[in-house]
């Protein structure tokens, strides 16, 4: 078994807001990060897959291949956009960094080849602050 | 003999922006800021260095107070920019294109009038780890 990681970055804008609460209760839970007009982060996220290795190719899985399924599936969707606004996948949803990664998890697994796990996302909300999400 | 030394904080703000000028149409926004132009704004984590030049004080050996540069940087540049969109909760970026580039210059003359007049400054700030501007340049 070998795992592979693969690193990319996005940016967007988000805010912790939960609808059902009033603005001061969201101002007390979330403090600065419930600015109405939103604020932003450079994420960057670590996707991690795992399986045994193909004998003819030396491969786990193509990294070429596994960069266009993130882009195609991850970043194109959040990239240079609003979280709360933009994104399908994050409708109706807490734009916190535990469930963004939860939400990218979803995104990909099943478009992974069938010898191929998805292992971790790990997500950088700033340099300081980050989640992985293993899937359980 | 040159006694000058440079000194440097570093810090770091979250905040939200789009590029958009709005004298143009949708089209030429799109075409010249692409994704940057995102009508619901995008965000980055900046991080700043400010950078201060000065002889060190005979007294106290300090160029300036780092710690009194630090409250300077908090009061006057990350309470206004830190969690904010600044297109929308700033003054400053009301009209101006919140661009690295201006956002270096707006912070450089934020600052430069609280320090003591014999001191350089400079600002560096980083958009993204990749991304970054000086200002003055040099």
């Amino acid at each position: 078994m070998v795992y592979l990681t693969r690193l990319e970055h996005f940016n967007a804008a988000h805010k912790l807001y939960n609808p059902a609460w009033s603005k001061e209760k969201n101002e007390e839970l979330f403090g600065v990060c419930a600015n109405e007009n939103w604020h932003g982060h450079n994420f960057d996220m670590y996707v991690t897959i795992k399986g045994e290795i193909d004998p003819d190719t030396g491969f786990l899985f193509d990294v070429k291949k596994l960069s266009k399924l993130i882009q195609e599936h991850v970043i194109k969707k959040l990239d240079h956009k609003n979280l709360n606004l933009d994104v399908d996948f994050l409708t109706g949803k807490m734009c916190s960094t535990e469930v963004l990664a939860i939400e990218i998890w979803k995104q990909l697994v099943s478009h992974l080849p069938m010898h191929v796990k998805l292992h971790c996302i790990k997500l950088y909300e700033t340099p300081r602050i980050y989640v992985e999400y293993f899937g359980d | 003999m040159n006694n000058k030394v440079a000194v440097y904080r570093k810090e770091h703000f979250n905040a939200a922006h789009r590029l958009h000028n709005a004298a143009w149409d949708e089209n030429k926004n799109d075409l010249v800021f692409g994704k940057c132009n995102n009508a619901n704004f995008h965000g980055h984590n900046y991080e700043l260095i400010v950078k201060v030049v000065g002889v060190p004080s005979p007294e106290t050996g300090y160029v300036i107070d780092l710690k009194l540069l630090s409250d300077i940087v908090e009061e006057n540049v990350l309470k206004r920019f830190d969690h904010k969109n600044l297109n929308l909760d700033t003054v400053e970026f009301s009209r101006l294109n919140p661009t690295a580039e201006n956002i270096a210059i707006v912070i450089y003359n934020i600052l430069r009038e609280k320090l003591e007049p014999e001191l350089d400054l400079q600002i560096r700030l980083y958009e993204t780890e990749r991304n970054f501007v000086e200002y003055p340049a040099q």
